[in-house]
């Protein structure tokens, strides 16, 4: 299945965010390696040329790896994975509390919302 | 950047009509580029001064270096957007075909391709649909280790499914050290496998970027640029 992508962004930068997910999620685990620059284009339905720049801002940001025989892996740097979760769970906070704030709600409004959702989800024994 | 394609001034008279006006291209090596333009911009008669099937009214036009000609044949590979497969022709005589006219033909590697596509090498060209001809034709044009291949119209008239096996096969085919040329006026299918596109109006070059500097710059997908630039 191809890769879905918006039309107001450049491409490589939605395959990083995607990747970054993958690697934050843990689909593509700590270390692992990750397949070639062509497998993943042909996967993801776009020009190869375009995934090796997405492959590369990603390793400098330090999320993925070149080895010299082994190809590009998935970072063992635990740190570096946990910074960069916390700030993708900021910048999705950010986002959410822009748009409750757009739809008139204020914070502690928001919050109230959030600690209902807790409750009513422990009644019905969801633990999600 | 080393250069695989380059014109000056090129013009294409048919007549009285002016099919190409003062073309300026230069292609770098190693990209994907689009051709893009409504029907009769010139696309088609750009893709075959490239490959040397039409020769300019005027102008310079250079690949790998040297003017276009027998030995520029040897390494662009085009596609016509209709097959000139034999009709008589069987899977394996196509083959042959392709061997003994080009040297950089890896067999291997088509027979390989038409292996997934289920076509047994028995068969007639008549016999088969023409979604299927198209497939393998595209299949023997990339199956040319190139330095350029010019792609007229590779996914125009056939089902999306189809379409999808085809894009495949171009970046499965693809090494960085070959461009190729893909006409098209099926932007939205296409983009994503583009690093940069061409405008063609009316046999001018109007526009000449990368795709992720219209997305970057303009916040616009080609697709609506397409449409914006050229709405009737």
């Amino acid at each position: 299945m191809a890769w879905q992508f918006t039309s107001n962004r450049p491409i490589y930068q939605q395959i990083m965010e995607e990747i970054e997910l993958r690697i934050l999620n843990g689909t593509y685990e700590k270390g692992m390696r990750l397949p070639s620059v062509r497998d993943l284009a042909m996967t993801a339905a776009v020009n190869p040329n375009t995934m090796q720049r997405a492959l590369s801002e990603l390793e400098n940001q330090g999320l993925v790896a070149t080895q010299r025989n082994t190809g590009r892996t998935v970072t063992t740097d635990e740190e570096a994975i946990k910074h960069a979760r916390t700030v993708k769970a900021d910048s999705l906070t950010d986002t959410f509390l822009l748009q409750m704030k757009a739809l008139g709600l204020t914070k502690k409004e928001v919050l109230e919302r959030l600690a209902e959702r807790e409750e009513k989800e422990e009644e019905h024994g969801s633990n999600s | 950047m080393e250069a695989i394609l380059e014109a000056r001034g090129l013009t294409k008279r048919y007549g009285a009509t002016l099919a190409l006006n003062n073309v300026d291209i230069t292609l770098p090596k190693g990209k994907i580029v689009g051709l893009l333009g409504p029907n009769g911009s010139g696309k088609t008669t750009l893709l075959k001064i490239a490959a040397g099937l039409l020769t300019p009214t005027n102008g310079v036009i250079l690949a790998d270096n040297r003017p276009i000609g027998e030995a520029t044949k040897s390494v662009v590979s085009f596609l016509p957007e209709r097959t000139y497969l034999p009709d008589w022709m069987t899977v394996t005589d196509c083959l042959d075909y392709f061997t003994d006219f080009y040297e950089d033909f890896d067999g291997k590697r088509a027979e390989d391709m038409l292996g997934r596509l289920a076509v047994p090498a028995n068969k007639k060209m008549r016999t088969l649909s023409k979604g299927t001809r198209e497939k393998m034709q595209l299949v023997l044009v990339m199956s040319r280790r190139a330095k350029l291949y010019l792609l007229d119209e590779p996914i125009g008239g056939v089902d999306p499914a189809t379409r999808d096996y085809i894009l495949n096969t171009i970046i499965g085919n693809y090494d960085n050290e070959a461009t190729i040329l893909i006409s098209t006026h099926l932007i939205a299918d296409v983009e994503k496998v583009l690093d940069e596109f061409l405008f063609l109006k009316e046999g001018v070059i109007t526009m000449h970027d990368t795709t992720d500097n219209v997305r970057e710059t303009q916040g616009k997908s080609l697709d609506e640029l397409f449409r914006e630039v050229f709405r009737c």
